[in-house]
């Protein structure tokens, strides 16, 4: 394979986006279960969220032009729009396109919640619990990386992080259990 | 122009971000549910104000214009 | 001088369409136009227990309506200690249809609801009985409509968001009903006793009485009608006087709250008047505690029950009035933590205005009320002792039979 910079940005930014989708989606679970200390309030975890939920898009949008402008690979920008549409592994290619799709869904409705309503944004949110195993299969499926030990312990840190929050999301009681008061008795 | 945050308190499910963004107006009662100091915001605040509407997570503050009686 | 309650006696049952208007006369029709007028000028306020005043509402829903208003004729009568409204439905059900006919053509509505607790069956009978007698006049125009039981189902946003959505539970205002509420439309919701009075003031009366019920250490308790220019001595002498001595009287029920004996005994019960001396007359229940009574352990039974109406939809009511329960019920029996009285007199001031509907501000209110009358009783609780001499926790106070 030639090694041209867009080569590497592609499959840099690719794994930049890992990381930073991997972390928005462990502070929005530790944002849902409403943990906080005196030194580390709520607003830094829900602001993190946010701000790195655009950082990753600012990355995607990199990985995803990178790859497309590559006179290397040959994929047209159908194979970015079109989900399962490139000759070159169709299928693993094809979920990142979904991927893509569901994350501009979250990001729109989060982006513009006053206009969407609460209910709508809360609906659209949950697909981020899709969209996330859906990226991360595209990458291993996809990934030129992924012979290398490095990229392994990539992977490993950013799935078992993930895995390990919702693990403790649904081990836990819900933050609110303690309201379950029942007056009178 | 004389704005005050108004909450829903239907919606309001006490996650107190709001109080953490605008400690000078949000205080939280016993139970992680808002107070909010009566009267207009004061010009320099209202900033923080609308950061704090945004940061609701159930969209339930808002800042309303003050209506002379 | 009985005006609402002049005609056969209550215990007949209700007054047919031939009686009443043998007694009344036809429905003064071109009243209705300037009754709004009539009515601001009257001063006539609402006896549903917030005391606002009629033609102000009145004139407000016709401003927006349109000709396509509604009228919801509120009887729910969700207050526990208060009786007059299913016994002016029961017993003078065409004094009520008149006045919500009146406020219809008044504010320009073209249906009317008449919104009956589920509980007060003759009451409920009556009304449905002097409907169908006044069929061809109302042409359709008109419906019962059950209440749920339950405190809060009167609440003027509960009653319309249980028509809209058979959930009886407040809603967030704005908008109130006035300006969206049946079906989207402007709502008048009056009281069934204000309705009724207002179809005096139509017919040339100047709505100088008012309907209280009486309960507890009285000798004929139930409802009467008053001047409003009474004192309470002149009340309690018309029911045969006072069964023993009396330390406080409830005013206004659950949503009011508790006044010394020696504040209310000589002056008139005349809501101007109360209102001037800090006090409401709200839905009118006059109900008096007796001096061997516990004030600490009535007012926690009543605490118990507010917290139990509470919707449950916002937190400083639901966790707020649980908490004021739980410590108001410790010091009723005399084993209060440290710091229960201080805790509840805190909260008492801190819920108001933080719920969706007045629930939390009308039970803090009431429990403000307490605090200050039965102040020497609540610190001798705080202590451990309770001051009236009363026997062992669990003996059922003066107001227990009235709580359902």
């Amino acid at each position: 394979m030639s090694d041209t910079v867009l080569w590497y940005a592609t499959r840099g930014a690719g794994v930049v986006t890992l990381i930073l989708l991997s972390a928005v989606a462990v502070l929005g679970i530790v944002s849902s279960m409403r943990w906080q200390t005196p030194a580390w309030p709520r607003f830094l975890t829900t602001g993190f969220h946010g701000n790195l939920a655009l950082t990753t898009l600012a990355f995607l949008a990199l990985h995803i032009v990178t790859a497309v402008v590559d006179p290397f690979t040959a994929l047209g920008w159908n194979a970015a729009l079109i989900p399962f549409s490139s000759s070159y592994r169709r299928f693993w290619l094809g979920l990142g396109v979904v991927a893509i799709y569901l994350l501009l869904a979250i990001a729109v409705t989060s982006l513009l919640r006053p206009i969407f309503g609460y209910q709508a944004w809360r609906a659209v949110h949950w697909l981020a619990y899709a969209m996330w195993p859906v990226a991360v299969i595209h990458g291993i499926g996809t990934g030129t990386d992924t012979r290398f030990l490095w990229m392994w312990a990539i992977e490993a840190v950013c799935i078992g992080g993930v895995l390990a929050a919702a693990g403790w999301r649904w081990g836990r009681a819900s933050p609110t259990a303690w309201r379950e008061v029942r007056v009178n008795g | 122009m004389r704005e005050q945050l108004v909450v829903d308190r239907i919606r309001c499910d006490g996650h107190g971000l709001c109080a953490e963004l605008l400690p000078e107006v949000i205080a939280l009662d016993d139970w992680g549910y808002p107070i909010i100091r009566a009267g207009s915001i004061a010009p320099s605040l209202l900033e923080h104000a609308r950061q704090a509407v945004d940061a609701c997570p159930v969209l339930a503050l808002k800042l309303a214009l003050v209506t002379a009686m | 001088m009985d005006r609402l309650l002049s005609g056969p006696p209550l215990t007949a049952g209700a007054e047919s369409y031939g009686a009443h208007q043998q007694r009344f006369g036809a429905l003064p029709a071109a009243a209705a136009r300037s009754l709004i007028g009539r009515l601001e000028a009257s001063h006539l306020i609402g006896r549903g227990g917030a005391g606002f005043p009629v033609g102000r509402k009145w004139r407000a829903v016709a401003d927006r309506a349109n000709g396509k208003a509604v009228v919801l004729a509120n009887g729910a009568e969700g207050e526990p200690l208060s009786l007059k409204d299913r016994t002016v439905m029961a017993a003078r059900p065409h004094l009520v249809i008149d006045g919500a006919v009146l406020a219809a053509d008044a504010v320009g509505a073209d249906d009317i609801i008449f919104y009956v607790g589920a509980e007060h069956r003759a009451a409920e009978a009556a009304m449905r009985y002097a409907l169908a007698e006044r069929a061809a006049d109302l042409r359709g125009r008109a419906r019962v409509v059950q209440a749920p039981r339950g405190y809060v189902a009167g609440e003027e946003s509960a009653a319309v968001h249980f028509i809209n959505a058979g959930d009886p539970r407040p809603t967030t205002t704005p908008p109130r009903p006035f300006e969206r509420g049946v079906g989207g439309r402007p709502t008048l919701v009056q009281n069934v006793e204000s309705l009724a009075a207002a179809a005096l003031v139509a017919r040339g009366d100047d709505a100088g009485t008012s309907l209280i019920t009486l309960s507890s250490a009285v000798r004929r308790a139930g409802v009467r009608e008053i001047a409003l220019d009474a004192t309470l001595a002149e009340v309690a002498a018309s029911a045969g006087g006072l069964a023993r001595p009396v330390q406080a009287v409830l005013l206004g029920g659950y949503f009011g709250g508790w006044v010394d004996i020696t504040d209310l005994w000589a002056r008139p019960l005349a809501p101007a008047s109360l209102r001037a001396r800090g006090h409401a007359f709200g839905c009118g229940v006059l109900s008096f505690l007796a001096e061997d009574s516990c004030g600490v352990e009535a007012t926690a039974r009543i605490m118990g029950y507010l917290a139990s109406q509470s919707a449950r939809q916002c937190g400083p009511c639901l966790f707020g009035l649980g908490a004021i329960d739980a410590a108001c019920r410790r010091l009723a029996a005399r084993s209060a933590q440290p710091d229960d009285l201080k805790r509840i007199t805190r909260w008492g001031g801190e819920l108001a205005g933080r719920g969706a509907c007045k629930h939390p501000d009308g039970a803090t209110g009431l429990l403000r009320s307490a605090l200050g009358v039965f102040a020497d009783d609540y610190a001798a609780h705080q202590r451990g002792r309770c001051v009236r001499g009363a026997p062992a926790a669990g003996r059922p106070g003066a107001l227990a039979q009235a709580v359902a």
